[in-house]
């Protein structure tokens, strides 16, 4: 399928400020763009709606990880004193539940936040040592002051002159080819 | 939109730092003080120092780890001393650096940004010093693993209805996510690092630390869910954390001990204590380093008024204590509050009501809130009134056992002072090393709250 691999990633515009990069990415969502980007030195929630990106299944897979840290817990508990080794402390009941509970709590917690942390990483695909857009001009600066709109070469609208032409209108400070 | 225009007049009404910041100079003012401006003579002095100190740790633990626990003043009837008492007086202190970074996240309160990366680092250290003493206490240190459940070939398993087993599970965790909180925060600020560093040495490393970060807005948007879930999920941990430390008492049938106040005096205490040592310690760092523009005043009101407020509950505390002590009609808990009030330790008693009740009171005061060096010098004494706190729960409840014939008195050896001395020795190293190496601000939350990150669609 990818017998001639598209050399080029595609095409990046730079701005100066944020409100420049929402209107761009917003308009070129809108002429219906679809494998776009935008690149910030700081969240921008406005900018990931302007590129069509809503939804995250991180808060799902924090419950669940949180839902099994906490079975887990407490049925580590439960098989640990009860079933493999059940031992009489001051004529408690083996199943004494309500002692299992800060323990159940804390297991809760620690699954859900590595859930949180290794989701995070994994659905954003990090780490990445290397990407394209490292390639681009001045994008050491989007982790300073710049802000980036990038055009995929994959979107099915894609044509090299008319996309430079179309990010041009929005009077970048930039626009420029990102090659993989 | 509507949100839009909410947050927008939040920027408008409350600036919290100072207005002529932009994206270029915040970054580099940050970053510079981790890559190119020279490293202080100061730093080079007080890093000797603290270093100096955590040699002091490593020599006692040497020395205890050889002799045994009995190089401590620990001994019946108070057979939890000092250890326990650090132990509760670190914890507690990194509290206040996730309150900062999470609670205050929920809250969204905007002037925590200047000052949560240096909170968090401060609770990241104070654990690791907290750890040192459950551990080394054991007697035997290198069976410290059987607190944890891992299959082992005596067939055995750790007794969970015990709160000293919840205690190990509330501390690692809380180890753990502060750990995870502090790296997941510091991403975007070490790709920050990675770009604006000149040697390679450096480019590398927080290259590698940063793992591919290149502020893709998608990536921004699950950063900014995990950030807030993590925020969520440290909120009920921190007040688990000290409501188990405080079970470690309240759970036992010791007088003074048993009282359904100890989980959210506890956790008041630990603010307080955190909140005094985060203005301890960025009272003289904003100087030094000249970072006035991103602390400003009113972090330090605000910090203040917290303190001032967490002092409220911790003396309302001492006063329900010595309620409870009355109303209980149990003589033994009755004499536990007079013995502590007009015994032997009584000294440590009213030197704890005086920096701790009396001392915060002064904050009442908008002139106090801003003399800054008061304000350091009210922090010493919070800090050290809280030490204090611990000091008369352990002993004096201990000292004066059920049977008068097994009284005694508890006396720290030299052992005790220089391991706590140690462990404030390695603090203090950990976060020399951390202010040179790392940017001790949130390079990227600082843009967040600057007047031109607003996005304006007309």
């Amino acid at each position: 399928m990818k017998s001639k691999a598209p050399k080029l990633y595609g095409i990046m515009a730079e701005f100066d400020n944020p409100t420049d990069l929402v209107t761009a990415a917003r308009r070129t969502y809108e002429a219906g763009y679809r494998r776009i980007n935008g690149y910030s030195p700081y969240p921008i929630e406005e900018l990931s709606e302007a590129i069509g990106f809503h939804h995250t299944s991180l808060p799902l897979i924090v419950l669940i990880g949180g839902i099994l840290g906490g079975l887990g817990g407490f049925f580590m508990q439960y098989w640990m004193e009860v079933i493999d080794y059940p031992l009489n402390v001051g004529g408690k009941p083996y199943n004494s539940w309500p002692a299992f509970i800060p323990i159940t709590f804390e297991c809760t917690i620690l699954g859900a936040a590595f859930a949180a942390v290794l989701g995070m990483l994994a659905l954003n695909k990090l780490p990445q040592p290397y990407h394209p857009v490292f390639n681009a001009p001045n994008f050491a600066l989007a982790t300073r002051d710049r802000f980036f709109l990038v055009i995929e070469s994959n979107d099915p609208k894609f044509d090299h002159d008319r996309v430079t032409g179309f990010l041009q209108g929005f009077s970048p400070r930039d626009v420029a080819d990102v090659e993989i | 939109m509507a949100d839009n225009q909410d947050k927008a007049s939040i920027h408008v009404t409350t600036p919290v730092v100072g207005g002529d910041l932009t994206f270029g100079s915040v970054t580099d003012q940050i970053s510079s003080i981790v890559l190119t401006r020279k490293t202080p003579i100061g730093w080079f002095i007080g890093f000797a120092i603290s270093f100096a100190l955590a040699q002091v740790l490593l020599m006692t633990i040497t020395h205890l780890v050889f002799n045994g626990i009995g190089v401590f003043g620990t001994n019946q009837p108070v057979g939890w001393a000092m250890p326990i008492i650090n132990f509760v007086w670190w914890i507690g202190i990194g509290h206040a650096g996730t309150l900062i970074s999470a609670i205050l996240l929920l809250l969204r309160q905007k002037w925590r940004t200047s000052i949560n990366r240096f909170a968090e680092a401060m609770t990241l250290f104070a654990v690791a010093c907290a750890g040192m003493y459950p551990v080394f206490h054991l007697g035997r240190p290198w069976l410290a693993y059987w607190l944890f459940p891992l299959p082992n070939t005596m067939g055995i398993w750790p007794q969970f209805r015990s709160p000293l087993m919840w205690d190990v599970f509330a501390v690692s965790t809380y180890a753990t996510v502060s750990a995870m909180f502090w790296f997941i925060g510091l991403i975007p600020d070490f790709a920050t690092l990675r770009d604006r560093a000149k040697s390679k040495p450096f480019r590398l490393i927080y290259g590698l630390l940063a793992m591919g970060w290149r502020g893709s807005a998608r990536h921004w948007h699950r950063y900014e869910m995990a950030y807030l879930l993590l925020a969520g999920l440290a909120t009920p941990l921190v007040l688990s954390v000290h409501t188990i430390v405080s079970f470690d008492f309240a759970i036992g049938i010791v007088p003074g001990w048993h009282a359904t106040i100890f989980p959210p005096y506890f956790v008041a205490g630990a603010i307080y204590a955190g909140f005094a040592m985060v203005l301890f310690l960025t009272i003289p760092l904003r100087w030094f380093y000249g970072l006035k523009s991103f602390i400003t005043m009113k972090h330090m009101h605000n910090m203040a008024k917290v303190m001032l407020a967490t002092g409220l509950i911790v003396a309302y505390g001492y006063l329900m204590e010595a309620f409870f002590g009355w109303y209980s009609g149990n003589p033994f808990e009755r004499y536990m509050i007079y013995n502590r009030m007009h015994g032997p330790y009584a000294g440590y008693y009213w030197a704890l009501i005086l920096c701790n009740g009396l001392t915060p009171q002064l904050l009442w005061f908008k002139r106090i809130r801003q003399n800054l060096l008061v304000l350091w010098l009210i922090s010493i004494v919070v800090s050290i009134g809280m030490w204090l706190e611990r000091f008369v729960i352990v002993v004096t409840s201990l000292h004066r056992d059920f049977l008068p014939s097994s009284w005694g008195m508890y006396q720290p050896s030299g052992w005790d002072w220089s391991m706590f001395v140690g462990t404030i020795g390695l603090f203090f190293a950990l976060l020399f090393l951390f202010i040179r190496f790392l940017p001790m601000i949130s390079i990227f939350e600082m843009r967040t709250i600057l007047p031109e990150a607003e996005v304006d669609e007309a």
